[in-house]
């Protein structure tokens, strides 16, 4: 057994850094390079492209990755794991293995787990009793049942567990947990067994760390901000875990960014709900357990993370057409930048209603004035106002009607010639209008969902 | 004497559907306890009076020197419901740092908080 398994983050949702992969790899030695690139509502535009194309519906981004890191995959033994399967897993491997057979590499050995996807299952389900309710409202999902476009279990660390241990090289997973990705070889190259709560919390905890990319060592970090150096080249974080379940938050020498107690600490806030049950498939982790300590310059100690039995539940991740929306802005300048928005905002409002649309919401905020601190930003913007060099009035409307959001779309623009003067800001074009695709969280047993592992 | 957070902590955030975190951070160990005995649910309520629709809850995580504060009804539905420019919630962490606690002149002395770091 391994002393020290290296487990690398190389990608913290879909659209993340190009290069961070290779990095990773270049940068030192790792055992393992981790890509997470599902978030909750990815899931439903992968199933889009899907339906369009048979042969897509995963994250295009890994193959490029993969491409970026074959070498240490086949030359260094590094392994890589990654939730790229979207709900395609087996497309995904397929595309992935297209890469490699032109670069004449024999060497991989790719594991796709699937299972995890229910959307051919959601009536049936229902029919034998489970209702899939939603978690923040207590509706049953037949009340949507027509509008739901996609419904995924997220699956733990056993199937990808299954898959190192049959010798994969790539493990390419649909919707597991985040956090799997990282514990998953943890519990492989340490033989820590599915009731070893304390080792597997450990495993979960360094998963949620590093899942986010550089959020955890140095990006996105409020303390002492402008003192952590060249954020341009940051690195990405690498748990160097232990067989007893410490392990140490690090990044490769000579790249950018921090990793410090204070940058860590943000991160296991992030998202955070009852810190007393970060609940998952595998484990439910103990937040208030955890013990941190600044191990050497860039270099943070975790350990002392106690976890209980999990339950016998899945969360459901199903998405579900909600309607259409538009947001559209216009940039008003000084003298009284706030007032002139201020006014265009009730034009265009009474316009809206003089038309008749039917709208759930109508929201405006005032960007460069109170947008994101909303009424708490009032207090100190009374003494600003006069001198606001310019303000941006943004009003978004949702509602179950597409014409009548398209209807919306087309009264901005006429405001710059027949609204309050000192406009500009509006080369951008007509707001589009988007589908919005909504999120339904539920719970299922466990029995119901079935993973499968297969080399390909 | 009033004294803001952002003097005495940081912060970050996130979402979870319509609530809002708020993970809050002491600067300095010795400051949790002031977070922990001033930044109570009720006034974190209060402080969001009109930002938010729905409760506060508050947890203790002193392992970290943190409060995990959950904003209910935040994100106007959350996701892609959402018409915010904050839809994810990623900016109520200085929201929470703009909060000030009144805290007698004394205590702050002796936590080494002294009279330069009080709210303007």
């Amino acid at each position: 057994m391994k002393n020290v398994v290296r487990v690398a983050s190389g990608q913290g949702f879909w659209g993340d850094s190009l290069d961070a992969p290779r990095q990773q790899v270049a940068g030192g030695q790792i055992d393992y390079l981790m890509l997470d690139y599902l978030a909750e509502v990815t899931m439903s535009i992968l199933q889009k492209q899907k339906e369009r194309d048979a042969s897509m519906g995963y994250a295009r981004d890994f193959v490029g990755a993969v491409e970026s890191v074959l070498p240490a995959v086949l030359e260094r033994g590094v392994r890589v794991i990654a939730n790229a399967g979207g709900v395609n897993p087996p497309a995904c491997a397929t595309a992935v293995r297209a890469l490699t057979s032109s670069s004449n590499s024999d060497g991989l050995r790719i594991a796709v787990v699937t299972g995890d996807d229910l959307l051919g299952r959601v009536d049936e389900l229902i029919d034998s009793g489970h209702a899939l309710t939603n978690m923040d409202t207590g509706e049953p999902l037949a009340s949507i049942r027509d509008r739901v476009l996609s419904a995924n279990a997220y699956v733990g660390s056993t199937p990808i567990v299954e898959g190192l241990a049959k010798g994969a090289n790539v493990v390419i997973t649909g919707r597991s947990t985040d956090t799997a990705l990282t514990m998953a070889p943890l519990r492989h190259e340490f033989g820590w067994g599915a009731h070893d709560w304390d080792l597997l919390a450990a495993g979960i905890i360094a998963g949620h760390i590093i899942e986010c990319g550089a959020q955890c060592s140095g990006g996105n970090c409020l303390y002492d901000w402008r003192s952590i150096p060249d954020l341009a080249n940051v690195g990405y974080p690498i748990a160097e875990a232990s067989p007893d379940g410490t392990f140490v938050i690090t990044k490769h020498d000579g790249t950018g960014g921090r990793v410090s107690v204070p940058s860590v600490t943000e991160q296991l806030v992030y998202e955070m709900g009852n810190p007393h049950e970060y609940i998952t498939p595998d484990v439910i982790a103990d937040f208030t357990t955890i013990r941190l300590e600044d191990a050497g310059p860039d270099r943070v100690r975790v350990f002392g993370i106690k976890g209980r039995p999990a339950t016998d539940k899945l969360k459901v991740s199903i998405a579900y057409s909600a309607g259409f929306k538009a947001v559209g802005t216009l940039v008003y300048s000084w003298p009284d930048a706030l007032e002139k928005a201020q006014a265009a905002d009730r034009i265009l409002r009474e316009r809206l209603d003089r038309l008749g649309l039917r709208f759930d919401h109508v929201m405006t905020e005032f960007v460069g004035a109170s947008a994101t601190h909303g009424p708490l930003a009032y207090a100190d913007l009374h003494d600003l106002e006069p001198s606001l060099p310019e303000v941006q009035l943004r009003v978004g409307v949702r509602g179950g009607v597409r014409k009548d959001v398209e209807r919306f779309t087309r009264e901005i623009a006429p405001l710059v010639l027949n609204g309050p003067p000192s406009v500009t800001g509006f080369a951008g074009g007509r707001p589009k209008v988007e589908e919005i695709v909504a999120y339904w969280p539920a719970l299922i047993d466990k029995a119901v969902v079935a993973t499968k592992v297969e080399i390909v | 004497m009033k004294i803001r957070l952002v003097e005495v902590a940081h912060a970050r955030s996130g979402d979870k559907g319509d609530t809002a975190n708020v993970g809050l951070i002491a600067l300095k160990p010795e400051w949790y306890e002031l977070l922990r005995r001033y930044v109570t649910r009720e006034a974190v309520a209060a402080h969001f009076k009109g930002a938010i629709t729905g409760d506060v809850t508050r947890y203790e995580l002193p392992n970290l020197n943190a409060l995990n504060f959950l904003l209910h009804g935040a994100l106007d539905g959350g996701g892609t419901l959402s018409l915010k420019t904050d839809a994810q919630g990623k900016v109520f962490s200085t929201a929470l740092l703009r909060m000030t606690i009144d805290v007698p002149e004394q205590e702050l002395q002796t936590l080494g908080l002294d009279a330069a770091r009080a709210a303007r």
